[in-house]
This record gives C-alpha cells, sequence and structure tokens, in this order.
C-alpha cells in the first residue's frame, strides 16, 4: 500500500452555512457564506490560497459547469479553481483534490468548497436527472428512495428480519438523527420525531416512509487545509489532520454480476478496510469516537455500520436498537443530525460532514460536544446501493 | 388451390391480464349514456399503460416460438393492425427486433382495415405456397382507442394472436380462400385520428353483412369443392348478438358450429380477432375438422383450414398459453378512471417529475439495438461469465477479460428478483413505480421495471419472466421507445388447460 496521507495536512479552517430552504440565497450566497466563516477561521487572506477544488453536482439547476463559478463568487486571485463531481461524494472529492494538493508540496494552502442549490427545482426531492443516452433506454425511471429502499428487501432476505424489526430499527435511526438536529442552529430540520410518526408517515418508497429520507437543502462547506507546519507558525493550537482518505467507485460489479447479495455496500467495505489501514486504525469499534456517514435513507445508515466493521454482518439492527450509535451510546453517529436533519446539499456535503468531525475535536461543537473525541470518520456515499461511489476519511487529532 | 402441403403450424396468443368490468364503465357513464346500462355484462381486455399493438403482437409471437433461442429459420414476418404506432417506420421491423429474429427476413406491416389480421394470414400462406418463404410469423394486434361513453368502449378489447406458416408439420392444412373487396365503409378512421366514425348498425348489418358475408363464403366452398355442412367451425368476428349463427344458417352451415366470439371474456380485439377466435379455435378444435375463418372489412375474407393429428400434441404443450392461457391469466380491473388515464382520455396531473425529456438518441439506440430490443447481453467465452449490457471487458470478478463476449440471451430465461422497491416518488403512469434487480438463471443481473403487479405482490426471490413493453413515450416528438420488463411467473396456462 502506498505511504498514505496520514497526518501530512492539517485542516486551518472550516465553514459551513446554514442550511435548509434558503429561498433568499443563490449558490453563490451560500459559497460566500461558507468562505467567509472558513477564511475567519484561518485567519488568511485571499492571496494566500494556492488552489481551489469546487464541487458541486447538478447541472440544471445550481451554478453551472466548471470552475468558474466558484471563482466569480468568491472573486478568487486567479488561481486554479478544478471543479469535481462524483455524485453524492462530491464534497469530499473535492476535499480530497484541496488535502492532495498540499500533501504533494504543489500547494501551501488549499480550498475546498461545496454547494448545492436544490431548492430551485418547483418541487421536493432531488431532480430527476440525464444520466446520458443509454441508461434511459434500459434503466427504470426511478429515484433515489426507490434504489436505496432495494436494501432493505436485500437485508431481509439475507439476515432473515422480519419486516417490521427493520422497519422499527430504521426508524430509529431517524429518530436518534432528529434529536441530534435539534441541537444544531445550522441544521435544516430541528424538531424530533417519535418512532410512531416515524413508522406512520406516507410511504415515499417502500419500505422508506417520509422520515426515512434525507432533507432536501440548499447549503455550501468550506475547509481550507495546509501542512500541521504550516498551521503551527501561524500560531494554531489543537491541530485537526487528515488521516485517511479513500475513494472506492463500482466497476459494475454489483449491478451486473450475481456476486453481490444487494444487502450491504460493496465499495464501502473496500474504501473501510483501506481507510483503516491508511490511518493505523486495528479496532475502529473501539477506536473510533464518532462518525458522520452518509444516511440519505434510514436503511443506508443501518447497513453501512456494518460495511464499516463497527457492527458485525448481521448486528447492525441489534446495536441500532440498543443505542450504540446515539448521541450518548459508544460511537454518536450523525451528532450534527447528519444528512437526514442537518440537510443534504450534495456538492457540500462530505465537507460538511468533516465540518463536524473538526468542530467536535477542537471541542467548539456546542450544545452537542461530545466529551473528548479523538478519531471521527466521515462516510459519503454517492450513486445507488449496485453503483456508487464511497469515500471514507478519516480525521483526528494530531498524534491520535 | 393452394398445395396441399401449406398450413398453419403453431399458434401463439395474447390478451393483456387487465379486464376491466363492463359494469364500471356503464355505472360511470350511466348518467350521460343510460342506453348502455344494458350492456353492463362480462368484461374486456385493457392494455396496460405500457402496452400497444406491438408489444402484444411480440408476446404472441413469443408465445408460439417458445424459448428456444435460434430462431433462424422464420424468413418472413407479417404483422396486421389497424393501431400501429408508427406511420412511417416499419413496425414489423420493430418485432422482428425484439423477438430476434434474423435481419435477411421480409417483415410486412398490414394496415387500414379490420381484415388486416386475416390479409396478413392470406400473405403469409400465398408466400409460403409461392415458396417465397419457407417459415412465415404472422401476429395480428389490435389496441383502439374509443371515445368515453361510447358503445365501442364496451364492445373492443385489446389483444393480439399469432400463427406459424408452414408447408412441413402443419396442425392445420390450407384448403383454400376467397376474398371480395368492396368499399362498404361501415366505419372509419382518417389518417392522424384518434377515433372510429360510423354508420347506422341496422344498414351495416343488413346491407353489409348479411350480404357481403354469405357471398364471400359461397365463394370460398365453390373453390375448394367444400360442402356447408361439412364445416366444423364457423370463426367470425362480429359484435352484433346472434348474427353470426344467422349468416351460418344462411349458408347452410350448422349454427352450432358458430365460435365463441369471446365477446363476454375479452371483446372484439379489431384487427387482430379473427386471428384471436382462430386460435381460441385451434386450441379446442379436433384432428380433421375443417375451420372457416370468416373476416368482415372492406369486404370479406373467407379462409378455410383442416387440423391435423399434430394439433392434439400442440394443444397439450402447457408452455404455450394460446388465447385460452392468456384468457386464463386475467386480473379483474374495476377502475374507469385508470382505463381512461391508460388511454390518454383524461388531463391528469402527473407533476414535474413528469416533465423529464424523454428524446431517444437514435444512434445510442442501434448501436445497442440488439440490448434494447431484444434483451441481448453477453457470455464471455473463456470464463462463461453473463453480464447485461455486453462490454468489451467482462464484468467477471478477478478475470477482466477483454473482447471475449459473444451475445447471450436473456428474453426467455427465467429470473427471481433479488431486490426491490415500490417507489411512490418518481412518475409513474400505474404507480407505485415497482422495479427491481432481476438475477437470470445461469447468470446475470439486470435492474429493470416490474410490470402487472399491485403492492403486496412483489418480494425478494419473486419468479419473473421478461416481457417486452412500451419504456417511455416521447409525446413532443411522438417516438415510442421499447425495452424489458419483468412480470411474475403465474402458473395459469396448466391451470386454464385442466379446466378446459
Amino acid at each position: 500500500m502506498a505511504r498514505g496521507i496520514k497526518d501530512k495536512v492539517a485542516i486551518l479552517g472550516m465553514g459551513c452555512s446554514k442550511f435548509g430552504e434558503r429561498w433568499d440565497c443563490g449558490p453563490e450566497e451560500l459559497m460566500v457564506e461558507a468562505y467567509l466563516e472558513a477564511m475567519e477561521d484561518a485567519g488568511i487572506e485571499p492571496s494566500q490560497l494556492d488552489a481551489a477544488w469546487f464541487s458541486t453536482h447538478i447541472d440544471e439547476i445550481g451554478t453551472g459547469k466548471g470552475g468558474i463559478p466558484l471563482a466569480v463568487a468568491l472573486r478568487l486571485p486567479n488561481i486554479a479553481v478544478t471543479r469535481v463531481e462524483n455524485f453524492c461524494a462530491s464534497g469530499s472529492e473535492a476535499l480530497r483534490g484541496a488535502v492532495y494538493a498540499v500533501a504533494s508540496g504543489a500547494a501551501d494552502i488549499a480550498i475546498a468548497v461545496g454547494v448545492e442549490k436544490l431548492k430551485d427545482t418547483g418541487y421536493g426531492g432531488l431532480p430527476t436527472g440525464a444520466p446520458g443516452t443509454l441508461t434511459p433506454q434500459i434503466s427504470p425511471n426511478g429515484s433515489a428512495p426507490g434504489n436505496f429502499a432495494q436494501l432493505a428487501s436485500a437485508y431481509r432476505a439475507k439476515h432473515n428480519v422480519s419486516k417490521d424489526d427493520l422497519k422499527r430499527a430504521i426508524a430509529h435511526v431517524s429518530v436518534k438523527s432528529h434529536a441530534n438536529g435539534v441541537k444544531n442552529e445550522k441544521a435544516h430540520l430541528r424538531k424530533a420525531v417519535t418512532e410512531e410518526q416515524v413508522l406512520n408517515a406516507p410511504m415515499i418508497a417502500e419500505p422508506l416512509g417520509l422520515f426515512d429520507c434525507c432533507g432536501v437543502s440548499d447549503g455550501a462547506a468550506a475547509a481550507i487545509v495546509t501542512t500541521p507546519e504550516i498551521a503551527k507558525a501561524m500560531g494554531k493550537k489543537d491541530i485537526v489532520t487528515v488521516k485517511a482518505l479513500q475513494l472506492s467507485v463500482s466497476n459494475g460489479l454489483e449491478s451486473q454480476h450475481n456476486s453481490w447479495d444487494g444487502s450491504y455496500f460493496h465499495t464501502a467495505r473496500i474504501a473501510a478496510k483501506k481507510a483503516y489501514a491508511e490511518a493505523g486504525i486495528d479496532n475502529p469499534r473501539k477506536e473510533v469516537s464518532m462518525m458522520e456517514v452518509h444516511d440519505c435513507f434510514s436503511i443506508t445508515e443501518l447497513v453501512t455500520m456494518e460495511d464499516l466493521f463497527i457492527s458485525p454482518e448481521g448486528g447492525a439492527v441489534k446495536d441500532v436498537m440498543d443505542g450504540f450509535y446515539d448521541a450518548d451510546g459508544p460511537i454518536p453517529c450523525q451528532i450534527d443530525g447528519g444528512l437526514k436533519c442537518f440537510g443534504h446539499p450534495i456538492g457540500a456535503s462530505g465537507l460538511r460532514m468533516a465540518y463536524e468531525m473538526y468542530l467536535q475535536l477542537q471541542g467548539r461543537a456546542g450544545d452537542r460536544q461530545l466529551p473528548n473525541p479523538k478519531i471521527g470518520l466521515t462516510h459519503n456515499l454517492g450513486g445507488g446501493p449496485s453503483q456508487n461511489v464511497c469515500s471514507v476519511a478519516i480525521i483526528g487529532a494530531e498524534g491520535a | 388451390m393452394a398445395p396441399k402441403s401449406v398450413g398453419l403450424t403453431a399458434f401463439g396468443g395474447y390478451i393483456p391480464r387487465l379486464r376491466l368490468q363492463r359494469k364500471s364503465i356503464t355505472g360511470a357513464n350511466a348518467w350521460i349514456a343510460p342506453n348502455l346500462v344494458g350492456k353492463s355484462k362480462g368484461e374486456r381486455s385493457m392494455g396496460n399503460w405500457d402496452e400497444d399493438p406491438i408489444t402484444m403482437a411480440v408476446e404472441a409471437a413469443r408465445d408460439l416460438l417458445g424459448g428456444d433461442e435460434d430462431r433462424s429459420h422464420v424468413d418472413a414476418l407479417y404483422l396486421g393492425s389497424t393501431t400501429l404506432p408508427f406511420s412511417d417506420r416499419l413496425n414489423a421491423g420493430i418485432a422482428a427486433a425484439a423477438l430476434t429474429l434474423e435481419q435477411d427476413i421480409q417483415a410486412v406491416d398490414v394496415a387500414s382495415t379490420q381484415r388486416a389480421g386475416t390479409t396478413a394470414l392470406l400473405q403469409a400462406l400465398n408466400g409460403v405456397a409461392a415458396e417465397a418463404h419457407k417459415h412465415a410469423l404472422v401476429c395480428a394486434s389490435d389496441k383502439r382507442k374509443t371515445r368515453a361513453a361510447s358503445p365501442q368502449e364496451l364492445e373492443f378489447g385489446d389483444g393480439a394472436a399469432a400463427l406459424a406458416v408452414g408447408s412441413d408439420k402443419l396442425i392445420a392444412r390450407f384448403i383454400g380462400s376467397h376474398t371480395a373487396t368492396i368499399d362498404f365503409v361501415d366505419h372509419f378512421r382518417g389518417s392522424g385520428e384518434e377515433f372510429d366514425y360510423g354508420w347506422e348498425e341496422r344498414w351495416i348489418r343488413d346491407e353489409g353483412l348479411a350480404k357481403i358475408v354469405p357471398a364471400c363464403v359461397e365463394g370460398v366452398l365453390q373453390k375448394t369443392g367444400v360442402s356447408a355442412s361439412e364445416i366444423n367451425h364457423f370463426v367470425m368476428p362480429c359484435t352484433f348478438p346472434n348474427l353470426p349463427q344467422k349468416l351460418a344458417k344462411a349458408c347452410g352451415i350448422l349454427p352450432e358450429t358458430v365460435a365463441d366470439t369471446l365477446r363476454a371474456v375479452c371483446g372484439e380485439t379489431g384487427a387482430a380477432h379473427a386471428l384471436v377466435m382462430l386460435v381460441h379455435t385451434l386450441q379446442k378444435a379436433k384432428p380433421g375438422e375443417k375451420i372457416l375463418l370468416v373476416n368482415f372489412g372492406g369486404g370479406c375474407d373467407a379462409v378455410l383450414f383442416e387440423t391435423t393429428e399434430l394439433l392434439t400434441a400442440m394443444q397439450g404443450d402447457a408452455t404455450r398459453r394460446g388465447i385460452v392461457g392468456s384468457l386464463a391469466d386475467r386480473q379483474e380491473e374495476t377502475n374507469y378512471m385508470k382505463f381512461l388515464t391508460f388511454n390518454g382520455l383524461v388531463e391528469w396531473e402527473q407533476g414535474m417529475r413528469a416533465e423529464q425529456d424523454k428524446k431517444t438518441a437514435l444512434t445510442t439506440l442501434y448501436r445497442n439495438e440488439d440490448a434494447i430490443m431484444g434483451l441481448v447481453g453477453g457470455r464471455c467465452t473463456e470464463t462463461g461469465v453473463v453480464q447485461f449490457p455486453r462490454s468489451r471487458i467482462s464484468v467477471a470478478p478477478n478475470k477482466p477479460t477483454v473482447d471475449t463476449q459473444e451475445p447471450y440471451k436473456f428474453a426467455d430465461r427465467k429470473a427471481t428478483i433479488l431486490s426491490w422497491s415500490a417507489d411512490y416518488l418518481s412518475f409513474s403512469m400505474n404507480p407505485p413505480n415497482h422495479y427491481g434487480i432481476m438475477m437470470f438463471e445461469g447468470g446475470g443481473r439486470i435492474m429493470m421495471d416490474i410490470a402487472d403487479v399491485v403492492p403486496g405482490e412483489v418480494d425478494s426471490g419473486l419468479e419473473v419472466r421478461m416481457v417486452f413493453r412500451v419504456k417511455d413515450t416521447d409525446d413532443k416528438r411522438g417516438f415510442k421507445r421499447y425495452f424489458w420488463k419483468a412480470v411474475p411467473v403465474r402458473n395459469v396456462v396448466a391451470t386454464a388447460q385442466a379446466a378446459e
């Protein structure tokens, strides 16, 4: 394995806009909101930025293509801006670009900004895409919930879980995230819900009801990265470093070969293994302090607990019901509310996850601050169960 | 007179699973059409939103051809219909692609008359007799659009039939035929018009059917030297109650030989109906019986067959649905609004998700024609790994062989559902939108739509088979996309045969 990224890059500053139905803002204003917070946090001038990575997913609405929208909105000093798009994992992809630029020495300070303006669609849920010219001729006219819901049917069949037991477990996933979102003033959805409410919500895609689906939100997030040495020279304390950044992309095996059983994410398991190796983590269930995972749907979060090797295979239902991932559990998950309640402005989500880890590691998470976390994991997924992009990143206190 | 060796070698049928209850129609329309309340008995077949004359013809032909992958013996395809979706794009060519027939065949659309089905059949019979073809496939299919509260809405049905014509292993020998071409306009549908315009029924009955049919029957009997009393089955589509019996009697044919018009269970399937009724008759006839097929419309066709001993074996083939099996595979539909919606007769709120542009890249379609139209994937000749779609580099785990794939047909393989959902969010003409991953016997999987199901019916492990359906309609440009969908395997054919 390559030498890896561990502790080579530090986070100098981060910012995140308020997520939600930002009727007052276009993508430009959202980017500026996250950028100004990150710049103030980093304590640098625009002229100190060497390069930028910009993530946004949907072209039809939002910023339009290329790196120009970021450069114009932020009035960047004519530096390189690379636009990245990797489905819902785009935000992690932007962070990866900036981190690698610093690690390589090509840049001293780099910025990653992600944004999505989803509420210019005219309807709820994600816009329907136009994926090339062949796919529409052969693939169902599905939706994100319809694709992810399929995990439930395959998981039930594989682990012999009853419909009701699985429905209740995924309901708990959402109840927990809603409880966490209440404490986050930047979150889109800040109302607690009961298990009964979740179970009785209107069906979106069997078995996922309304509360099994994450918020569709406007928002932006930004990260400014540099080397630990430069950060220290700038007088920064409590340095937070990147321990691992791994990305695994489906090659068609899941969608075309019968070796995949439909109940888990093939890519997540690969990315997780590589990330643990890169970060030097041997026992994730013991060593990871907290997680932000890609809970686009409650069932996604549940199976991801196994894919990240935190819950044993077939054991996620029990762990979830035992409160293992609750705010007061051994590994709090979605402490900021997650995609479920913080919201899911696609291009920003990977960076939003890192933002929460960063705040928690620096002890700046306010009402939702966890006691002394050392290692945070972010899991950012794009696509659907049978074909996807999966990022697993580990961020921690320097030396942890 | 045709050579003795020409005739029918196989049959197939397809009637859509949905059966709209006539009382649901008349009940909804009683306020505006009280005169139709008396026609409330029975049910009519109702194509699903994604069925059209091509998809129904393909299903009837697949029923006829069976699961055999080698279809190279078919050297002609005749498709009869008055409701073909394309005015200028060979509709029979679409069916040929879906059936993975060879390219070096003649495929012909036969249209513009209720006799299109029998005309197609006669073209095939004459073609084989003239040795222009060896094995011709004939399909007839219709899905006629009717105005709400019209008598046609109650009388019509949707359906298709298929017949194979050859000179060897006949199940029914072609004895002869007679055709009259008469511009008797009982009804018409102008080019580009959606609905039929009809004249007074009494005139159609007395001046049309009652005069033209007996003359045509007389013509075929004279030509063939067969006497009227020898006819065992008088097969004639007709929406006038008891008129076939009267016409048979007028011709000297025993009224008890008159075949069921299937009004009670299906309705009249337009240009397909003569062949639908013929297939239905073939499924019940005994060897050595004479079948007279009569079809009225812009004149009349009369076609005479004699069944052979081989018919019995084909009747006993449990894999063949025919019309009998199709009729048994039914689901009662009582929602008249659904019928109107499927047939584009109401403007309904489809939501913004339905606004997606369905423009089809014709270049892409042609490059992937066997995959899209024929559900042909690939099989790696080195590892045996099967996949869809075909690709230069194989999906085989740890063995991504390059350029080793040979075409591999999926359409007639059984599959089971690995994962699925019933999606209420995405746009569907028939929500919830069921789709999932189908795992095929012998390998390979495809994420695809699941058709003809109701909520609660689908689960992981359910056995499915493939059907050819409309994928999307591009209303802006008048184009239709076709692809394959999964439907549950329902073992109704054997049940139907046991009941016969």
